[in-house]
């Protein structure tokens, strides 16, 4: 590689630090879905809370890295929350689905604990401290899967409503051929749950896996009827769909 | 309006026992299993807060006291909900006479004194049916607390209420969190036609005339 005339380089350096400027996010009102947290002050949440929703291969955990390393770069705190991350219930609830010995809802209210207690525990004071949350899946996928197993709209809606209402909600749609081949890219089996075998929609692993993911996007889609996030088509490459977040966050974190 | 069991079609009965700490409920329903047990009935006895798994977290929680009132309702819906479907249904579906120490009206009382919106509980387990017999066993406070006080060697930080911060004196906690669970029972005594006990007196009196309302309410040679 040719050296640098090193009038270049120190006009580079120079323009890179040229504008350390932060933009302060605006401060938005806060709500919950329904009864929310008991005692919780919605005034005092002065930070966003960011959600990234889609399955396993949809390319979510790439996108969240992204988001936060930009998001950090320019000046913001960050906290990063998950399913299945609590520290009440996530050792019981991986023990549970190892043996496949819950009935259902027993399973969807495991769930529902442990999102409960990271909420309450982990989003609402980040959030009061003034950190950019960012949640790797939220209430929607809990419920999709319910739904997808016969659940009841209504409970499950009463359920959630404890849930704060998101500052943005990003879905990545990926097809089910899509989601198999990259799933496959990366492991060479196919996962129990994220095949929906408990469903027995069929015994070939890979039939199930397709059905079982096509069953989800429906389910996203009427969810999105009724939470009203934002789908984004995530068959394509990782650049066009970072850009496309990173602009839409933008208008977020400085809209009044 | 949810259904008792009977009215959605169950071959067998459920008969729960609620109350506060302290109130003699447990003795009676054991009594109430060990004479239908030896009349040669199909009976099943089930606690509240019993299944393993469940227990683990619970317990981690509590000791840790990571319990919020949040996630002290979910945490015990899913322990609910786990004996609901895996033991309590199933039994009634073969036709079994399932007794329950505690049952939703438990979750009611204490979640709703904890602060928790009262139609957000009922809808978290509004996929339980309800009991065909709900005994309430209605005693004094100062009967129920002065039996808790007597019996345990120590009170436990949740069962005296101690998150809610009463009181700093664990016994002064005690007393007001159970006089609270007494009021929330007493509102939902109408509501859910809860037969009561008078269980100020002695345990003979109690049993009997609960022996008499099980037979009266349920036809009992079903279960043979």
């Amino acid at each position: 590689m040719a050296a640098q005339e090193p009038s270049t380089r120190k006009k580079k350096s120079r323009e890179r630090f040229a504008h350390p400027e932060v933009a302060i996010p605006t401060a938005t009102r806060k709500s919950f879905y329904g009864h929310g947290i008991p005692g919780v002050k919605l005034e005092e949440l002065a930070g966003k809370l960011i959600v990234i929703e889609g399955a396993d291969g949809s390319g979510r955990s790439t996108q969240i890295n992204r988001l936060v390393k930009w998001l950090e770069a320019t000046g913001h705190a960050t906290v990063q929350v998950g399913l299945k991350r609590s520290t009440l219930v996530s050792e019981e609830l991986a023990a549970a689905q190892e043996g496949n010995i819950l009935s259902r809802t027993t399973l969807s209210l495991f769930y529902a604990t442990d999102f409960a207690d990271q909420l309450v525990n982990v989003i609402i004071p980040s959030l009061r401290a003034g950190f950019i949350v960012i949640a790797d899946r939220y209430i929607y996928t809990l419920m999709a899967r319910d739904l997808a197993r016969g659940a009841d709209m209504d409970w499950l809606r009463n359920l959630y409503d404890i849930a704060l209402v998101p500052d943005a909600v990003i879905y990545l749609k990926v097809s089910p051929q899509t989601l198999v081949q990259r799933n496959f890219a990366k492991n060479p089996e196919l996962d129990y749950w994220e095949s929906g075998m408990d469903l027995g929609l069929s015994r070939d692993m890979f039939d199930s896996f397709l059905r079982y993911q096509s069953i989800l996007i429906d389910q996203f889609r009427d969810l999105q009827k009724v939470y009203n996030f934002r789908i984004v088509n995530a068959d394509r490459p990782v650049e066009p769909i970072q850009n496309m977040l990173r602009k839409w966050i933008d208008t977020v974190l400085t809209r009044g | 309006m949810i259904k008792t069991f009977g009215e959605q079609g169950f071959p067998g009965r459920l008969i729960a026992v609620e109350g506060v700490d302290g109130s003699g409920k447990s003795t009676q329903i054991y009594l109430l299993k060990r004479w239908l047990e030896i009349q040669g009935c199909k009976v099943h006895l089930s606690d509240w807060s019993s299944s393993q798994l469940v227990k683990n977290a619970t317990s981690k929680g509590k000791k840790r006291t990571l319990l919020t009132p949040t996630t002290f309702s979910l945490i015990h819906a899913t322990d609910f909900a786990d004996r609901y479907e895996r033991q309590v249904v199933p039994l009634l579906r073969a036709g079994y006479l399932v007794l329950c120490d505690r049952y939703i009206f438990t979750a009611y009382a204490r979640d709703v004194v904890r602060g928790c919106p009262p139609d957000w509980v009922r809808g978290l387990y509004s996929f339980a049916a309800l009991p065909d017999l709900t005994f309430f066993f209605k005693a004094r406070l100062e009967t129920s607390v002065n039996r808790t006080l007597a019996n345990r060697p120590s009170l436990k930080y949740f069962e005296a209420g101690m998150d809610m911060n009463l009181s700093t004196d664990i016994e002064e906690s005690f007393r007001i969190y159970q006089g609270r669970l007494l009021e929330q029972y007493l509102a939902m005594t109408m509501e859910f036609g809860f037969t009561e006990i008078p269980a100020d007196q002695s345990v003979e009196p109690q049993q009997a005339l609960m022996r008499r309302l099980v037979t009266d309410k349920i036809s009992l040679k079903k279960f043979i």
